[in-house]
């Protein structure tokens, strides 16, 4: 079933086209990974979808629903939960009060606190260091922690789709192995879509999934990543050598 | 002495709860609202009719305290929170200046509002004379309004960091001024909570209105002016946006200003405001970003 679907999408900033045209279709549970060189339009895309940045053409359905031009919290609401570059934790709140800013959006829903609580200690089952720390100023986490504590606000939003904008961001390569691995691990465990931003191609081809190349705005190639991995199709079309 | 401590704290609550006024909404929507001074003038003349008059011809102002106090407090908020619907929403992807000077004209707006209505006289009103008496304590006479006024502030600030703490809505806030668009991702609503912002802020004008219109015996228009200039000048003190911050810097500038006025030399006196701007500036030149410096200056989207 199809959970996220790009329909001729395009992001333009002034006179600046970063996205042109781009069309996903994405089914639920399943793992996409969007790579690409900086300034292909990844981190742009990404947003448009969330409702951050317009959406200049084209239109985004979430579930069947047209969420184009739709406000972020509305987009947050309806499961798409979104993770941007650079972590953003809120610094002054502490571990738990990221966690619980996450979970407000079912304040009004009957049963709030008991499954508030059962979703609290489930991600703390998941990342143990956030509740050791957990009445600590987030701002005072690791660069890793910080990684997992977002994660772990998004879950709290019980969400149907996360999308992650380079989670390995200034991340040492063993810290890196950690998110990815706990991800994975619950990716298999709620049958979560994800769609994860990476600059390179090399974790898609660990983890595995499907990966799309997006270069200058544009998809140049969508396929199953450990076959597209380390293909020449792959290599020409990151560095744009292509013969014509 | 003690009489100087009750100064400095009774004044200075007055630039606090100002302060506050301006730091909830610069919190949220990185917006200095210069109207907030004129929402304070509104509010109380909320309680008069319409006149030109140097008598007021009181209205709401004739109601016993537990209904005059909610009513006041309801008109700066409602004030408060039309403004943002009439006006500030539509400028909330603008830059900060032109936020900035949008709150300058609809400052304006309603100061000549109110100008019209009632002419610029100042008019002498007599709310709650009880509190115009003066009490025994330590030995110090003092009017019970200054007695008051402190431990409503105490009481107001104590509210404030419980709700801010304790509450659904405080936590979002909290999140919003920090760090807006990741609190939209994740469903805080924004103009729920940039709504709560204003009509906590007007609330909060509405409270110094009522104080300073007992404390002086006058409505003036021009009397939010004052209160405004010293709160703006107590929030980029305290660094913009902290709200911890704004409220000590109120209380240090109420201080500073009462001190002043007992300490300076008799003929320095009528000088006092430049002493105490020039220690402003003394301030800013050592903490450029306020004495609690806050979080999240990040970007808005």
């Amino acid at each position: 079933m199809t959970l996220l679907n790009l329909v001729d999408v395009s992001v333009r900033y002034g006179r600046l086209t970063a996205v042109r045209g781009v069309s996903i279709n994405l089914k639920e549970g399943e793992v996409l990974f969007i790579t690409g060189p900086n300034g292909a339009g990844k981190s742009s895309l990404l947003r448009a979808i969330a409702g951050v940045t317009p959406v200049a053409g084209g239109h985004v359905e979430f579930d069947g629903a047209q969420i184009t031009g739709r406000t972020p919290e509305d987009i947050a609401r309806l499961g798409f939960s979104m993770v941007p570059e650079g972590r953003e934790v809120f610094g002054s709140l502490t571990i738990e009060e990221n966690l619980m800013v996450g979970a407000g959006m079912h304040s009004r829903t009957p049963g709030w606190k008991g499954q508030t609580a059962a979703d609290l200690a489930s991600v703390y089952d998941t990342f143990p260091i956030l509740k050791e720390r957990r009445n600590q100023q987030a701002g005072l986490l690791s660069g890793g922690q910080q990684q997992m504590l977002v994660i772990g606000r998004a879950l709290m939003a019980r969400p149907r789709l996360i999308a992650i904008d380079e989670p390995s961001l200034g991340l040492a390569p063993n810290i890196t192995d950690q998110v990815y691995e706990r991800l994975i691990a619950l990716q298999a465990e709620r049958s979560l879509t994800l769609l994860i931003v990476e600059q390179s191609s090399t974790r898609a081809v660990m983890v595995g999934g499907r990966m799309i190349l997006m270069r200058s705005g544009q998809v140049v190639l969508d396929g199953d990543a450990r076959e597209l991995g380390n293909s020449e199709a792959m290599q020409a079309a990151y560095f744009g050598y292509e013969d014509h | 002495m003690l009489q100087i401590v009750f100064d400095a704290l009774s004044l200075g609550s007055l630039y606090a709860l100002g302060a506050l006024g301006i730091a909830l909404i610069f919190g949220v929507m990185r917006l200095v609202n210069f109207a907030h001074g004129d929402v304070i003038a509104f509010s109380i003349f909320a309680l008069l009719w319409p006149s030109t008059d140097a008598m007021a011809i009181v209205f709401a102002g004739n109601l016993p305290w537990f209904l005059l106090i909610p009513f006041v407090l309801a008109v700066g908020a409602g004030l408060s929170v039309l403004c943002e619907i009439v006006v500030f929403r539509r400028f909330r992807n603008t830059n900060p200046a032109t936020m900035m000077i949008a709150s300058f004209a609809l400052g304006f707006v309603i100061r000549y509002f109110l100008l019209m209505l009632y002419s610029s006289r100042p008019k002498s009103i007599s709310l709650l004379p009880i509190l115009s008496q003066p009490v025994e304590i330590l030995g110090a006479r003092l009017p019970l309004l200054q007695l008051i006024t402190i431990i409503v502030t105490i009481a107001i600030l104590f509210g404030l960091v419980i709700f801010l703490r304790r509450t659904r809505f405080g936590l979002e806030m909290r999140a919003a001024a920090e760090n807006f668009s990741m609190a939209r991702m994740l469903g805080v609503r924004a103009n729920r909570v940039i709504m709560g912002a204003f009509a906590l802020s007007g609330a909060l004008a509405g409270a110094i209105s009522l104080i300073f219109g007992i404390q002086t015996g006058t409505a003036d228009i021009q009397m939010g002016a004052a209160v405004m200039l010293m709160a703006f000048i107590s929030t980029v003190i305290g660094g913009l946006g902290s709200l911890a911050g704004a409220v000590l810097a109120g209380f240090l500038l109420g201080a500073a200003s009462v001190v002043m006025q007992v300490i300076l030399p008799v003929d320095a006196r009528p000088f006092r405001d430049a002493f105490v701007y020039g220690a402003v500036i003394l301030v800013l030149l050592f903490r450029p970003q306020g004495l609690i410096a806050a979080r999240g200056t990040k970007e808005r989207v």
